[in-house]
């Protein structure tokens, strides 16, 4: 969650049934209902008839409210909870493609990725592309120290999350 | 199991739902249901255009309080509903419109989804956020199941229209079909019961008041609450206030009530919400066009809100103690606990408060000596002629405003009226639904000229149906609403309003094999709207208005209810 005056991030986690035009319909009320979505992933869970969406949204204590309470509303949208910021695991993908012909420029980029715990993942004689995982924020960190080499492509996954420990957002079989 | 095709199976699925009517017009997609439904013995009622059909399953709806079912073609056919089926969502209305598709995959041919054929139109995606649930089926083996889904969806919890859409090649196929009785949907799971903590709250609260108030909204007809929100208001010795929607929830020829609050709503109630202490909101999602502004709404006063649909909790308004469950439940369980805490008090200084504004207060509507037929009283007149039981239904404008304001309604269902999507064009064809669901009772639509000849077409369907109806057609050859805020708001600079010359509606109706009748006083009124509902054929009576006429009170757009003017 980060502060904004009365605006924040929250984490929105929504088990949804894993079938066609259901983004579809979960994304049409965000529009509908002017709620911003900051980010979005969807994926299987382990029950393969259910997905997973963890949408990020800004907003105050009302408007997040407000989008539980009209997600809920969705007859595929099966459990909905927002994510206790003090315990959840946050994690964010992305793959960068980078300018590195020249070889100091290529050594620079390896260090950082090394102390950003990313992994190189694809070189060509132009360019990098790395593979780094972490809080949205050490990404845009990341991307940062990569500008002054140029970014040539950026491709986000977007916040994924799960709560710590035995608590779960699961619907019961 | 037993093997049959999709449109067998849908109609068979239709009659486990004990579904009488559907109202619609056939196309090319929806070919194999039509011939399945030609001998199911489910009355079908061809509709002039998609947009009636949908109106029509609305009213029936509205009237029975059973689910009222619309059919129309792929492509031009579903997107005609589309209106239709917007005005059930604002209203909460369990309208289920089935929609033939392209077929989902043809063998050499383009006729199929995505591909752009022939009367293709995406309508999951069209009707999506105007729907409580749609799906498309993929498979005709999902058609059993799929049409016991929109029954069970749209009929509980908060009503509301559910679309299922049919490819047409599910509807030929044939499959294994399989008929179950149980439902399970592990995403919908409506509460009904209230929380025992959240009732003492709002009985303490209610007992405590001094000058305590209902407002009652759709969900207290929805409900079916009205007999225990009469006990509770009577115990309480609370005026009752109704929304547009709310109308008829709460007979208003008792003592207690006073009529709609909101822009167009009546000076008591208007003025008397704001002396309230503590007002019980049953089944209100607070329209803008019920609070006026919302910061004089709301202040000094303590707000208990009931409603079946957790998302209205807070969407609009803040409320003191808010109550998640059935309108019905919540109100016997407060009676009960209230019971034995306070006695009925007949003399407090609250009710007598009551008294003197209502009486003060009273919407005077006289025929005051002059040539023009004044709406006002006419619709006073409407109601000494009509039964207690009949429907009456509107269109929308100023005709619907005065009937709200002078039309008084006694009994839950007998006013209908598109409140929150205020669609022009609803009244007749809902007119036409309400009588199918009840043949024995007068159904008269309240109209205006503009409104009517957005869905007059119907009145072909409601000839060779044999479905007759009145309509009341105040006729002042404008767009009279508008006009209103034009003259008001924008120095009567009248832009695009003046409909000019409208036609003959006395000729329009005879034109269609229904009766007309023109009249220009109010003896003539009275026995035409007699002769109308004694009739066998639908008759349409013009009344011309003075198109300077205006719809007063009202609590001009933006502004607190306090801020009424009166004319």
């Amino acid at each position: 969650m980060i502060d904004m005056g009365d605006e924040k991030i929250h984490i929105v986690s929504a088990i949804v049934e894993n079938k066609p035009g259901v983004l579809y319909s979960v994304a049409n009320m965000f529009r509908r209902r002017g709620f911003n979505i900051d980010s979005i992933s969807v994926g299987p869970t382990e029950q393969e008839d259910l997905a997973r969406m963890t949408v990020t949204v800004k907003g105050d204590e009302k408007t997040i409210d407000q989008v539980v309470k009209q997600l809920n509303k969705l007859i595929d949208v099966v459990k909905v909870s927002i994510l206790d910021p003090a315990s959840v695991v946050t994690r964010e993908m992305a793959l960068i493609k980078v300018h590195s012909s020249e070889t100091k420029a290529r050594s620079d980029i390896m260090n950082y990725v090394e102390v950003f715990r990313g992994r190189v993942v694809d070189i060509s004689p132009e360019t990098l592309m790395v593979e780094i995982t972490g809080s949205s924020d050490k990404i845009s960190a990341f991307i940062d120290l990569m500008k002054p080499f140029g970014i040539k492509e950026i491709a986000r996954s977007g916040i994924t999350a799960l709560s710590r420990g035995s608590k779960s957002v699961k619907v019961e079989e | 199991m037993t093997k049959m095709s999709g449109a067998q199976a849908f109609i068979e699925a239709l009659k486990r739902q004990n579904a009488k009517v559907i109202f619609g017009i056939i196309g090319g997609a929806t070919l194999p249901i039509y011939d399945v439904l030609l001998d199911s013995g489910i009355r079908h009622i061809l509709s002039r255009h998609e947009q009636c059909a949908a109106h029509a399953a609305d009213g029936y709806a509205r009237a029975s309080g059973k689910p009222g079912l619309c059919m129309a073609t792929s492509g031009p056919g579903a997107t005609n509903l589309v209106t239709g089926i917007a005005n059930a969502y604002m209203d909460s209305s369990p309208v289920i419109a089935f929609t033939g598709q392209v077929s989902t995959h043809t063998p050499n041919s383009s006729y199929m989804i995505g591909r752009d054929a022939f009367q293709e139109a995406d309508i999951i995606g069209i009707s999506t956020p105007i729907t409580k649930y749609n799906a498309q089926v993929k498979e005709a083996a999902e058609i059993p199941h799929t049409i016991k889904m929109a029954f069970y969806i749209a009929t509980t919890g908060r009503p509301g229209p559910v679309l299922i859409d049919l490819p047409k090649n599910t509807q030929t196929d044939i499959a294994e079909m399989e008929f179950s009785d149980g439902i399970e949907i592990r995403g919908y799971k409506p509460k009904y019961n209230p929380h025992p903590l959240q009732v003492k709250k709002a009985t303490e609260l209610l007992a405590e008041a001094q000058k305590p108030m209902i407002l009652a909204g759709g969900g207290v007809t929805t409900s079916n609450a009205s007999p225990e929100l009469l006990e509770l208001a009577e115990l309480l010795m609370a005026p009752v206030a109704t929304t547009l929607m709310g109308k008829g929830g709460f007979p208003e020829d008792h003592p207690l009530s006073i009529g709609n609050i909101g822009m167009h709503g009546t000076r008591a109630a208007n003025q008397l919400i704001l002396e309230a202490d503590v007002l019980l909101a049953v089944g209100t999602r607070f329209s803008d066009r019920s609070t006026g502004k919302l910061d004089t709404f709301c202040s000094d006063r303590k707000i208990i809100q009931i409603d079946i649909d957790s998302a209205e909790i807070g969407k609009n308004l803040c409320v003191e103690v808010p109550i998640v469950a059935d309108a019905k439940r919540t109100i016997s369980a407060i009676h009960e606990l209230l019971m034995k805490q306070v006695k009925k008090r007949k003399d407090s200084v609250w009710a007598i408060r009551v008294k003197e504004v209502k009486e003060q207060l009273l919407n005077n509507a006289s025929n005051n000596g002059g040539n023009d037929l004044k709406p006002q009283f006419l619709l006073k007149e409407l109601r000494k002629i009509l039964s207690g039981d009949a429907i009456v239904t509107t269109e929308v404008g100023q005709n619907q405003m005065w009937a709200a304001l002078y039309y008084k309604a006694f009994k839950p269902r007998t006013f209908i009226t598109s409140g929150g999507l205020g669609t022009m064009g609803f009244g007749f064809p809902a007119s036409l639904g309400a009588k199918v669901a009840c043949p024995d009772r007068p159904v008269v639509d309240i109209a205006g000229d503009g409104s009517f000849i957005m869905t007059e077409q119907d009145l072909a369907s409601s000839v060779e149906e044999q479905i007759p109806v009145t309509v009341i057609v105040l006729n002042n050859s404008m767009l009279g609403m508008v006009a209103q805020w034009q003259r008001l708001f924008y120095n009567r600079r009248y832009s695009a309003v003046k409909l000019g010359r409208v036609p003959d509606f006395v000729k329009l109706a005879e034109a269609y094999g229904a009766q007309g009748i023109r009249i220009g006083s109010i003896g003539e009124f009275s026995k035409a709207v007699k002769k109308a509902i004694k009739s066998d054929v639908t008759t349409v009576i013009d009344v011309p208005i003075s198109p300077e006429e205006n719809v007063f009170p009202m609590v001009p757009p933006g502004k607190g209810l306090d801020e009424i003017a009166i004319g």
